[in-house]
């Protein structure tokens, strides 16, 4: 039961893949319509990174001085001027382990 | 002009640094749902068939809690919808290709590998062969998420759980997003998306994870006709 769960689970993610690359043809969409999905990025990411932040295992609100809010805007600061995605990730993890390693342990 | 080769390898060496959060949260991956009691081969198999790392943790944890296949199905399903605000916009690049072609390059088109190939289409539109770099990123990831998954999955969770390493996550779309923040317009509509998201984040089948997009969106659209 479980399998054949997994193989419509599997057929409905690739045609959430799949479905747009092979319907859409480029005068199908005008230029409003387009100038929309030059946000898709910005739109769709922070529904990612907020929730990762600011809500626990458990479902609920962080506190405010939550050790994962300070990595994080560590590392906007730092992708920001670096333009850099290792040191992006590098900066917001170490920072955070030096609040729960040392700071708060 | 760059040649197929070249493009390919760009592609791969983008999706590279993105490896760093990837593949710790692939082993986390692998790790929980043997943890949770799952055949081993069925925790692999979700890897090969779902390809997306988020559905995956949701559907066995959501089976394992007693949830229903139905429920399971519906949030995968749901959660993983994002991809045809992709598939939009990376039409326009793709639809050049047979169509045998854009069904077998629609299989690797996950978060990391349509940011990062929708940056380098963006900046290089007049390039022949311009799929050559989603396949470099996307099948880079897929290698990785099924070395690491399967890594987690026969070694159990061989990286310390005290590190906190899901945090990488949220990280690695923070590098995705932060050079936007130099436009006001971009910021509004993050704004909107990750307050719509801790808003709406227990509304059913995890459905937050494409409510919040559709209202940023929307929020974009007005932005746009402010502008003009």
């Amino acid at each position: 039961m479980t399998w054949l769960s997994i193989i419509i689970a599997g057929v409905l993610t690739y045609l959430t893949r799949m479905t747009m690359i092979v319907l859409v043809r480029r005068d199908m969409l005008g230029a409003k319509f387009k100038a929309v999905l030059e946000y898709v990025p910005s739109a769709v990411f922070p529904a990612i990174i907020f929730p990762a932040i600011f809500i626990n295992d458990y479902g609920l609100f962080v506190e405010i001085n939550d050790p994962k809010i300070f990595g994080a805007i560590v590392a906007v600061i730092v992708g920001y001027f670096s333009k850099n995605i290792i040191s992006t990730i590098l900066a917001g993890l170490l920072s955070y382990w030096f609040l729960i390693f040392v700071v708060f342990s | 002009m760059l040649s197929k080769k070249q493009l390919l390898t760009k592609g791969m060496l983008d999706i590279f640094p993105h490896m760093l959060s990837v593949i710790p949260f692939g082993i986390i991956c692998g790790a929980i749902g043997v943890e949770l009691g799952f055949n081993p081969y069925l925790v692999y198999a979700m890897s090969f068939i779902i390809f997306g790392g988020a559905s995956q943790i949701v559907f066995l944890q959501l089976i394992s809690g007693g949830a229903s296949s139905l429920v399971a199905v519906t949030s995968v399903g749901i959660i993983n919808s994002r991809h045809l605000l992709y598939g939009a916009v990376l039409s326009e690049y793709l639809e050049k290709l047979s169509f045998i072609k854009r069904l077998l390059i629609s299989y690797v088109i996950v978060d990391q590998s349509f940011s990062e190939s929708n940056k380098f289409f963006k900046t290089n539109k007049t390039e022949q062969n311009l799929h050559y770099h989603l396949i470099g990123t996307g099948c880079t990831l897929w290698l990785c998420w099924q070395i690491s998954t399967l890594s987690g999955i026969i070694l159990g969770s061989f990286v310390p759980e005290e590190l906190g390493l899901k945090f990488a996550i949220p990280l690695t779309f923070i590098a995705i997003v932060v050079q936007d923040l130099k436009k006001i317009d971009h910021v509004v509509v993050m704004i909107t998306c990750g307050l719509s998201s801790l808003l709406f984040f227990d509304a059913p089948f995890k459905s937050y994870i494409i409510i919040s997009p559709i209202i940023a969106l929307f929020v974009a659209s007005l932005l746009l006709r402010i502008k003009k």
